[in-house]
């Protein structure tokens, strides 16, 4: 028992699966909070210029809106399939909706690039003369869109790094159906934006 | 418990078509809320798609992301985190309201 | 407690890496819990030390009436500097970074944290929040001068370096984010055989309450952070007036995090209280389940009082009262922590050693900052002594007699375990002593000059108030001359003291059932826990061991 080589104690490979969606959680929650401090900004602000919100509100492009939010649903459904897919032991099916899902994030990101450059060629973005022009109820709306929408969209190309980084690993079979922890987290992640989005949906889009 | 976790296990997940029934009721009720958007309902308006939005979540959340599978103790974290979120915007508006 | 003999020979975490490394590299790129514990006790001691300085400059500036040393803007920067040091830097990481990391994977018998890796990436964010705070105090432009809280609209509207404080603020936040999910995965799976959440040290409980805190809290400061820095930068509408926005608004986020960041400060080191008065009474700890409940529901209460800062921001009557009459209820946690304490010592048979000796200037000086916080926690009275040095005094007293205290105090605790070095008990009572004594002259005047009116943060004063200001910079003399002493002697010891013996103080928690300095993995074998933690009838077979 005391003389324990010290090599078999360095080269043990401790694993915990449980632990790691775990900790994976927790960083969702934290996430969560991050958002819920910009939800509790636009609930105020809303509480205090509901008709200004309204009429800046319908500025926005709701079908492109639908169709974002159509995608991400879609998106995550392809993530979801991937993960089955992948505990089936289908890797080909795995990769393939994996593949999918990343199509789908970055039609995501074009319909946004075209929404705000829309935007921006109405003169509506953060210090534009046309947007200080407007009432105070609407620079907050539209700071507020920037913002979020903004931070929703660095967390979509975080995720598509990440499920490009998983597509590789399931490529290089690093990620087999015994070892699917890193793949389910990232779905997790995916998730999570997929999630935001569906609040952030109707409250900017949905205002009429 | 520390090295001998049972970190092969999984519990028992839905199959795909579980996953696309839920993904066809995300759309359907993403159909409902742009719809209802249309109409006018007042001061409901809101409440209603926030509602939409709740329970499109809570499908994301259960079947998607598996919490309903998934071991206890992540639902009460989840539990905690939504009720502080919720307790901070209620002592908020605490101001907002009677100012 | 089988946790295995003891080999002479065996090497301890000094002497093998976790990495292919020798020399500094194997410390840089370690993911030993103990060595990162080290590292950021590094980065925390010289920063506090820096923080010290600030303050002693600060009071010798108000030594007299009148410009002394400095004029106003660079006395401005130099409290903000001394608020965004001490608190993002020293006190926050504090105790869950140095000895929670240390610890917390021994005492639940681990051998690491959940994830190491992680650990050492929260490290190196710390390190690159410092040194963006650093760059922005280099650069030209000023050093921020709005304060620690970055109130809106000054902090839109200045012009000295804003944004790059902010940001080291957002990245230090994220280092503490990760810090808390590692420990609160770790608690929850690396738990020895046996190890209960009952049979868990309190200084673990404490520390996974903060935890829960850490996580919870800073996303709230770190959205509202980016918000002030994209304002800035952009010009986007959302806090600032002129735009439409709310500065209260920015209040209530800033301390939406930064209320429940003060038990972030203060819950771990009442853990650490919570370990060095049974060990130093030889008596178990009385009401554990009580204590270990009122770490959760401190780290609770904490969030629904946030409010208490900002009675008169202009917010709303009805939540001045509310956030008023939730304020006294943290006092009953903290109450219930404070009589299990004393009641542990009752009857026990107490060994006054230098670490609980600064464990009884906690009590006495937290004491007083406890019940003066009710002073301001109550509507009318704050709104008579708010801003001014009273709030100061208070803060000191929890923070600095609380937090700081027990700092000092878990840092004599668990120095020879973690250096397997003995350091001078009559040098170390000295430094109490001159720590108690200094600590109060600096601080209590300034109850008595904010009772009287004296605000906060003004480089000048009245007349009046001379005798009481020059008494305060007497005490900051002595009490930072005390500092340097005390990690004088302790570098002293680290070098040429004694060795320490495994168990110098007598306590049973799993970290005194190891060597000191703790081997590599902390245990040979991952033991298997029977008794209660604090079941003081183990130290006859920890003596066989």
């Amino acid at each position: 028992m005391s003389n324990h080589n010290e090599a078999a104690a360095i080269n043990h490979v401790h694993r915990d699966d449980v632990g790691a969606k775990m900790g994976m959680w927790l960083f969702l929650f934290t996430e969560v909070l991050l958002f819920g401090g910009l939800f509790l900004i636009y609930a105020v602000y809303r509480y205090q210029h509901p008709d200004q919100f309204r009429l800046a509100g319908m500025e926005l492009n709701t079908s492109i809106g639908t169709l974002n939010t159509i995608i991400l649903l879609t998106s995550s459904l392809t993530v979801a399939l991937s993960i089955a897919a992948m505990q089936k032991k289908n890797k080909f099916l795995s990769m393939l909706m994996l593949s999918l899902t990343l199509f789908f994030a970055l039609m995501f990101m074009v319909n946004k690039y075209f929404e705000w450059s829309a935007k921006f060629a109405h003169g509506i973005y953060p210090g534009s003369d046309e947007l200080l022009g407007l009432p105070n109820g609407q620079i907050l709306f539209f700071g507020l869109y920037y913002v979020m929408t903004g931070l929703h969209g660095l967390h979509v190309i975080v995720g598509v790094v990440l499920l490009s980084v998983m597509l590789y690993l399931i490529a290089k079979d690093k990620i087999t159906p015994d070892h699917i922890t890193k793949l389910e987290n990232s779905g997790l992640y995916w998730h999570l934006v997929d999630l935001i989005w569906i609040f952030l949906f109707p409250l900017f889009y949905l205002i009429q | 418990m520390y090295e001998e976790h049972e970190h092969t296990k999984h519990a028992a997940h839905p199959g795909y078509s579980t996953y696309i029934i839920v993904w066809l009721a995300l759309l359907a009720f993403t159909s409902i809320t742009v719809t209802i958007a249309g109409v006018s309902l007042g001061r409901y308006t809101l409440l209603v798609a926030l509602l939409i939005a709740a329970i499109k979540s809570a499908l994301v959340i259960n079947i998607f992301m598996h919490i309903k599978f998934d071991e206890k103790i992540f639902k009460v974290f989840l539990a905690l985190s939504g009720f502080t979120l919720l307790v901070i915007f209620i002592l908020t508006f605490f101001d907002f309201i009677y100012r | 407690m089988s946790n295995g003999s003891i080999t002479v020979n065996e090497k301890n975490f000094y002497q093998q890496s976790t990495n292919r490394y020798n020399g500094i590299l194997s410390w840089l790129l370690t993911t030993d819990h103990k060595r990162i514990g080290l590292m950021y006790g590094m980065g925390i001691l010289v920063f506090f030390l820096v923080g010290v300085i600030l303050g002693v400059l600060m009071r010798l500036e108000l030594i007299a009436p009148g410009k002394t040393l400095m004029d106003a803007q660079t006395y401005n920067s130099l409290f903000t500097l001394h608020g965004v040091i001490m608190i993002f830097l020293f006190i926050i990481p504090g105790l869950p970074a140095i000895f929670g990391n240390f610890f917390l994977p021994i005492q639940i018998g681990a051998r690491d944290v959940a994830f190491p890796k992680l650990n050492l990436l929260s490290f190196y964010l710390y390190v690159i929040g410092a040194v963006i705070a650093l760059i922005a105090v280099l650069i030209p432009g000023g050093a921020i001068d709005t304060g620690w809280t970055f109130y809106i609209p000054y902090s839109v509207r200045s012009n000295t370096n804003i944004s790059l404080p902010l940001l080291a603020a957002f990245i230090l936040g994220f280092s503490s984010i990760l810090t808390g999910l590692n420990f609160i995965t770790t608690t929850h799976r690396l738990r020895a055989p046996g190890m209960s959440f009952f049979k868990m040290p309190l200084f673990v409980w404490a520390t996974y309450a903060t935890a829960w805190i850490q996580i919870i809290a800073t996303p709230v400061v770190g959205i509202t952070i980016v918000l002030v820095i994209l304002e800035r930068l952009f010009g986007v509408g959302i806090f600032d007036p002129a735009l439409g926005g709310d500065p209260i608004l920015f209040q209530h986020l800033f301390w939406i995090y930064s209320h429940p960041a003060v038990y972030i400060m203060i819950l771990p080191a009442m853990g650490v209280v919570s370990e060095i008065i049974p060990t130093f009474s030889r008596r178990t700890i009385f009401g554990y389940k009580a204590i270990a409940m009122s770490s959760l529901a401190i780290a609770f209460v904490g969030y629904l009082v946030w409010a208490h800062h900002m009675f008169t921001s202009g917010m709303s009557d009805t939540s001045r009262w509310i956030f008023s009459l939730l304020t006294f209820i943290v006092a009953l946690p903290s109450g219930v922590k404070i009589f299990n304490w004393v009641a542990t010592m009752y009857k026990g048979s107490i060994d006054p050693q230098p670490p609980f000796l600064w464990v009884m200037a906690f009590i006495f000086l937290f004491s007083i900052g406890g019940l003066t916080g009710l002073v301001l926690g109550s509507l009318a009275t704050d709104v008579h002594v708010h801003d001014t040095y009273f709030v100061v005094a208070h803060f000191h007293f929890v923070m600095f007699g609380g937090t700081g205290t027990i700092f000092f105090a878990a840092l004599h605790y668990w120095f020879p375990k973690i250096f397997g070095k003995m350091y001078n008990d009559k040098l170390a009572k000295i430094g109490v002593a001159g720590f108690f004594v200094g600590f109060l002259m600096l601080y209590f005047p300034k109850f008595i000059m904010g009772y009287m009116g004296m605000p906060r943060r003004y480089y000048d004063y009245l007349p009046q108030f001379a005798s009481l200001q020059l008494v305060s910079t007497i005490g900051s003399w002595i009490l930072a001359t005390t500092i340097f002493f005390i990690v004088g002697y302790l570098i002293y010891a680290f070098f040429k003291g004694p060795r320490a013996k495994t168990n110098p103080w007598g306590g049973v928690t799993l970290e005194w059932h190891i060597p000191s300095p703790p081997p590599m993995e902390n245990f040979e074998t991952i033991p298997q826990i029977t008794h209660e933690p604090y079941d003081f009838s183990q130290l006859k077979e920890m003596k066989n061991e």
